[in-house]
């Protein structure tokens, strides 16, 4: 593990990406392949099924390092990152006279542990840790902890928490394993989709010219478009050129999913590479009657008389894993197919887009439940422009425009897939809470509460923690700690004082807030320094919202 | 600012809202509002501050002192371990200065007085670190009744490694910019911290490195002292066109990505403090590294330091105070309680800090060079946050 401690170091100690690059394919030309494959599995995001509770780990750490509860907690707000603290409260290393702050683990305390290979540990310890029970595991992990240094005692934690972050995107590790194995990113990314267990096999199979046998689940990279940001129909013009080089959709508002028929089976991912087909058996079922070696990309959304259903209704079916009958009837669901990667087993992404759906509509008139995503039909972008304005009404949440004649590209590309979501609700509210980050906003009070007017009474209706540049969260940072009214553990109320305006996208009613709506993605706008608390909004603004669009 | 309840009048020393005030001595330490007679632990901006009518400070930070205040202010120096008697209501009140360990001249006022007919002693500590430094005397434990300590790095995370050891990473690093052919910029608080690692380097390498004014001019006070450091020039006065490519330029971190630093071309930028423990902590400031070197005490030296004084009352200052004395109450049996001041040791915004102090105007680093005039001038000496 200490190679791979070394290539988190190295990932660690650069903000460039072509400095993070060169330390992956460094660590992926010299490391054994079934360690490669580990690290591309931790470093792509993914993490395995949990092995330990957090709960546990913290007690096991506080009573190792002999601090109360209260310590632990504090400590943990201070660092922001729960394998961080652990690794530092129970870093005994400076006492002992030993070296292991930055570049290099000297001395360890067990060397063989510390020199174990990263599939070793993860395959002969780490993961084998879910078959025990609490006592067990206690005891391997706080006994790991006394023999590694720092830096190892830290990777290990996140191997034990899952979650590894320093700045390098799943495309990333692509990009560095398709320049160590000389083949283009589009097709390693494409090898990282889906199932796959990290082993040497599979470390060589992704590095080899033909990429060894095709799992038939195995979806493909999305294709994700890119915010529009320009003012009206003539903004658009001139970013975009000819409107008839250009197909409009309506930006559905559900969740993203690619549906695989293949081998006579169905499959459906969501963008996060969740396998969902049981949380919508009504689609998977209407699935298998598309022809075998089909890939469709599309958006569940709920759906019912020919057209959308508020976001909220499919919120109740997103993270069921059992759906029942009553769940079905209330919140039906529709496929809006808008693209085709794959027919009769032909990979078609790079085919136009207008060929692609040409295909795409024969195939999707019959399942049940699937629709074609309509092309918006107008004449030129005026037209286009006024029709967007109507996308709250139609429950959508803007334009897409795709270029016609753009292949299917993989991940976030720039220039042909594009939104143009409709301007968000904004309102005007009061910061009355606040507390501090995780990462790397940690110590920096950055999570904020905003409240509006309820007669004489600021109740809260939004927390949002992104929005402001860096500068303006230390001043805000600044002003917080010297106007605290009262600290319940990590939170702070302050005084009413700080007016923003805070940007959604949407509003429903809620019995589990005070104020009884809930916002949908709230975020700050702006910092409104120019308002006073007075001039913050009231509830009845809101409570109209909801009436008319909620 | 609240007056402590747990001072009252009776006490030999009372929190005011000027500062930490010896009514039987008629004299202020580290006040932070212009007092008549100030006595000061140390020479860092929040602690040594403008406009006493006098300032009373160890021999060895007179200099420097004097440096940082002007030249109008009048200070005097004391020797280590000098008693010196002041006329008080129950007789007399005695103070001494005992070195604190955190930057050159820094020491532990010890104040000894009668109150209520019992005599009683206080030792304010100011900022103190328990960590080898060759750049001045170490700290050492001065038994007493009531221990005044500081709790910047109070969260048991925060422990040091040796400083030797973050000189050669500090080494490394630059070695291994100078083989990229880039600049290291290595940010660092000019009083202190800054000829703490010069010296540290000095026992790995000769090579020579650039300073910024901020800390140009008190790096020369130390040197006369007799301070060993690797030879330093000012960045101050160098043609436009300098190759900066392999050097090592030592500055405040108000130069961080700043137009002075500009002229250094492609750089990397390290961060030395010890809130660098914390990975958080770099990443937030986008610094490329962080060395992990502080002249506070870290969690095991501030419990061993408070029980080494013997103290059966500690007030906390700085930080973590609340944290701190919590845990001294709670896990250590000793009564402490936080005390509410405006010191602020290692502070973690700069430019929050230097705002708040004016910056300092004794034009530490304006040589007549015009184009280094502004940021070498108050980028850093007065306005800056002491470590």
């Amino acid at each position: 593990m200490r190679r791979f401690a070394d290539l988190y170091a190295a990932l660690d100690a650069t903000t460039s990406t072509l400095g993070k690059v060169a330390a992956m394919r460094e660590y992926f030309a010299t490391a054994p392949p079934e360690d490669a494959a580990w690290a591309v599995y931790f470093l792509s995001g993914r993490r395995p099924k949990r092995l330990v509770r957090s709960t546990d780990l913290r007690t096991w750490a506080r009573e190792e390092a002999g601090i109360p509860e209260w310590l632990f907690k504090e400590s943990y707000v201070a660092v922001g990152d729960l394998a961080e603290t652990v690794a530092l409260l129970l870093d005994r290393s400076e006492e002992e006279g030993t070296i292991n702050n930055g570049q290099a683990d000297a001395e360890e305390a067990s060397p063989e542990l510390a020199r174990l290979p990263l599939s070793r540990w993860l395959e002969d310890h780490v993961l084998p840790l879910r078959q025990l029970d609490a006592d067990a595991q206690r005891e391997k992990v706080t006994a790991w902890w006394r023999a590694l240094p720092r830096r190892q005692t830290f990777l290990l934690n996140k191997l034990l928490t899952g979650g590894f972050r320093v700045g390098v995107s799943r495309n990333l590790v692509a990009r560095a394993v398709a320049e160590e194995a000389g083949l283009p990113p589009a097709v390693v990314a494409h090898r990282l989709m889906g199932r796959w267990r990290p082993t040497g096999e599979f470390f060589t199979r992704l590095l080899s010219e033909e990429g060894g046998d095709v799992d038939l689940s195995r979806p493909y990279p999305f294709f994700l478009a890119s915010p529009l940001q320009v003012e009206g129909a003539g903004g658009v013009a001139e970013a975009l050129g000819e409107a008839g080089d250009w197909l409009a959709e309506w930006k559905w508002d559900g969740i993203r999913a690619q549906v695989i028929r293949r081998g006579s089976t169905v499959f459906l991912w969501s963008r996060g590479e969740e396998l969902v087909t049981d949380r919508f058996p009504e689609l998977a079922e209407a699935a298998k009657l598309l022809p075998d070696g089909t890939v469709v990309d599309g958006e569940i959304v709920a759906w019912a008389d020919g057209g959308p259903l508020p976001f909220a209704t499919l919120q109740t079916r997103i993270g069921r894993k059992k759906v029942s009958d009553k769940l079905l009837r209330e919140a039906p669901v529709a496929l809006v197919a808008y693209d085709l990667m794959e027919a009769g087993g032909e990979d078609l992404r790079t085919a136009p887009l207008s060929r692609r759906r040409q295909t795409l509509a024969g195939l999707v008139e019959d399942p049940p439940g699937f629709h074609l995503s309509a092309a918006v039909e107008a004449d030129g972008w005026p037209e286009l422009a006024r029709l967007r304005d109507e996308a709250r009404q139609r429950r959508v949440e803007g334009l897409m425009l795709k270029r016609l004649d753009s292949p299917y590209r993989a991940g976030r590309k720039r220039g042909d897939w594009w939104k143009w979501k409709v301007d968000p609700f904004t309102v005007d509210a009061v910061m009355i809470y606040a507390q501090a980050g995780h990462g790397r906003r940690a110590n920096l009070f950055t999570d904020y509460t905003f409240a509006v007017w309820r007669g004489e009474e600021l109740v809260p209706v939004a927390k949002a923690y992104s929005g402001l540049d860096d500068a303006e969260i230390r001043r805000l940072d600044h002003w917080i700690r010297r106007h605290t009214r009262e600290r319940f553990g990590p939170v702070r109320s302050v005084e009413p004082h700080h007016v923003f305006e805070i940007a959604f996208e949407g509003i429903r009613a809620s019995n589990r807030h005070k104020s009884g709506l809930a916002l949908r993605f709230p975020r700050i706008a702006r910092w409104r320094e120019d308002k006073e608390p007075d001039d913050a909004d009231r509830l009845e603004t809101l409570e109209e919202l909801l009436d008319a669009y909620g | 600012m609240a007056v402590s309840p747990d001072l009252n009048d009776s006490d030999l020393i009372q929190l005011t809202d000027r500062g930490l005030y010896c009514p039987a001595g008629d004299f202020y330490v580290d006040p932070w509002r212009p007092v008549e007679r100030a006595v000061v632990t140390h020479a860092h901006a929040d602690h040594a501050r403008r406009g006493m009518g006098a300032y009373l400070a160890a021999e060895a930070s007179r200099e420097i002192l004097e440096r940082r205040l002007g030249e109008d202010a009048t200070v005097e120096g004391v020797e280590w371990g000098r008693v010196l008697r002041f006329a008080g209501r129950d007789g007399d009140v005695q103070v001494s200065f005992h070195p604190a360990g955190h930057v050159r001249g820094s020491a532990q006022v010890r104040v000894e007085g009668s109150v209520d007919g019992r005599r009683r002693v206080w030792v304010i500590s100011g900022d103190y670190k328990r960590a080898e430094d060759p750049t001045c005397r170490a700290f050492e434990p001065v038994a007493c009744d009531v221990f005044v300590t500081e709790a910047t790095f109070g969260l048991p995370v925060y422990r040091w490694p040796p400083a030797s050891q973050v000189a050669e990473e500090i080494l490394a690093w630059w070695d291994a910019n100078r083989a990229a052919g880039r600049a290291s910029l290595l940010l660092t608080y000019s009083l202190g911290k800054a000829q703490r690692a010069l010296a540290e380097l000095a026992k790995l390498t000769d090579r020579g490195a650039w300073l910024h004014g901020a800390a140009h001019h008190l790096t020369e006070i130390y040197r006369r002292q007799g301070v060993t450091m690797i030879p330093t020039q000012p960045v101050a006065g160098t043609p436009k066109d300098k190759e900066w490519a392999g050097e090592l330029i030592v500055a405040p971190p108000s130069a961080y990505a700043s137009p002075w630093s500009r002229r250094f071309g492609e750089l990397s930028t390290g961060f030395a403090s010890g809130w660098m423990r914390v990975r958080g902590g770099r990443r937030r400031r986008g610094y490329d590294r962080g060395f992990v070197l502080s002249d506070h005490a870290d969690w095991p030296n501030l419990v061993r330091t408070v029980e080494e004084t013997g103290a059966e009352r500690v007030l906390v200052t700085h930080g973590s105070s609340a944290t701190l004395a919590r845990y001294l109450s709670e896990e250590r049996g000793v009564d402490a309680v936080p005390l509410e001041t405006a010191f602020r040791g290692e502070a973690e915004d700069e430019e929050e800090t230097a705002a708040d102090d004016g910056g300092g105007n004794d034009g530490g680093g304006n040589d007549g060079s015009e184009e280094d005039g502004r940021n070498d001038g108050d980028g850093g000496e007065g306005g800056e946050t002491p470590s």
